[in-house]
């Protein structure tokens, strides 16, 4: 949903029932267009270190936070094998890159999808973290969603943590 | 037109070959395909090689396509290459913006190789 304050800047109210299957769309479309692959959900119960590679890709303006994506080393090596038409052995530190590509666009297809939110929002260059061993506040006040779905039968999330 | 000379500015070393592989797989015959990371790289390339067509992101560090564009329009001997824009979904502004700089199309991404033949192909006149 789209409430347009009386300032110029259009603003999105959170909807979680709306929100979820959307970022979940835009998760689908981005892997069936640039991987020819489908994405189901993830049915096991998933492991955290599962999630050694993250790509965090922010938002600014109608609505403001970060979308990440974590997945393991090798899904991320898989997943830049299938952008690229490549083996995953002949993949080297694209598939940083990749993961961050993927990000950002499915961030790009989330946002146009919320009506009067696309051209409101600026997305950043992604940012890639290598590891687990980090910790992650949730941002006073915000909202969270998160999908964990199956990459050749490994889970990877994919996250948008808002602003208030 | 034979051999094309292409131009590929993107800040993701991955998107960049994947339009370069999309842009074969379109039938193009890419005799050069020069690389750069951002606009500015861009404009370095472009002082000492001649290029056909130019594909260029939007958003990028330390010059964005929109400002790449503009001073492609600047400068008389690159103002008449064709520029195709590559962005996310979401970003109509940003395009309007960029085909009012000059640009003469655009892709979004994410798009398969027969999007970017479409878009691709008119503006070489194939």
């Amino acid at each position: 949903m789209t409430q347009f304050s009386e300032n110029a800047l259009p603003t999105a109210t959170f909807d979680r029932p709306t929100w979820t299957p959307l970022l979940e769309l835009s998760t689908r479309e981005v892997f069936e267009i640039m991987l020819t692959t489908q994405v189901h959900p993830y049915t096991e119960e998933a492991n955290v270190k599962d999630g050694e590679f993250t790509a965090l890709v922010g938002l600014a303006g109608s609505i403001c936070g970060v979308l990440s994506i974590r997945c393991t080393d090798q899904s991320a090596r898989i997943m830049a094998s299938k952008m690229l038409g490549m083996t995953p052995e002949e993949v080297d530190s694209d598939s940083w890159d990749a993961l961050g590509e993927i990000a950002n666009m499915i961030a790009g297809n989330f946002k146009g999808k919320l009506s009067g939110v696309g051209n409101h929002c600026m997305l950043s260059v992604p940012t890639i973290i290598v590891g687990t061993d980090y910790e992650s506040r949730s941002l006073a006040g915000g909202n969270t969603i998160e999908s964990i779905f199956d990459f050749e039968k490994k889970p990877f999330w994919v996250t948008l943590e808002l602003h208030e | 037109m034979s051999q094309i000379r292409a131009l590929i500015v993107d800040d993701s070393s991955v998107m960049r070959k994947i339009v370069e592989r999309s842009l074969r797989q379109a039938g193009l015959d890419l005799s050069t395909v020069y690389e750069a990371g951002n606009g500015a790289e861009a404009l370095g390339l472009l002082d000492t090689n001649t290029v056909d067509l130019i594909l260029s992101d939007i958003n990028m560090p330390v010059m964005d396509g929109l400002e790449f564009v503009r001073q492609l329009q600047t400068i008389p001997k690159l103002k008449g290459v064709p520029v195709v824009m590559i962005t996310t979904e979401g970003s109509e502004s940003n395009v309007v913006q960029a085909l009012s700089l000059g640009a003469k199309g655009y892709i979004r991404k994410p798009f398969t190789p027969d999007q970017v033949k479409e878009h691709v192909l008119p503006v070489l006149g194939l």
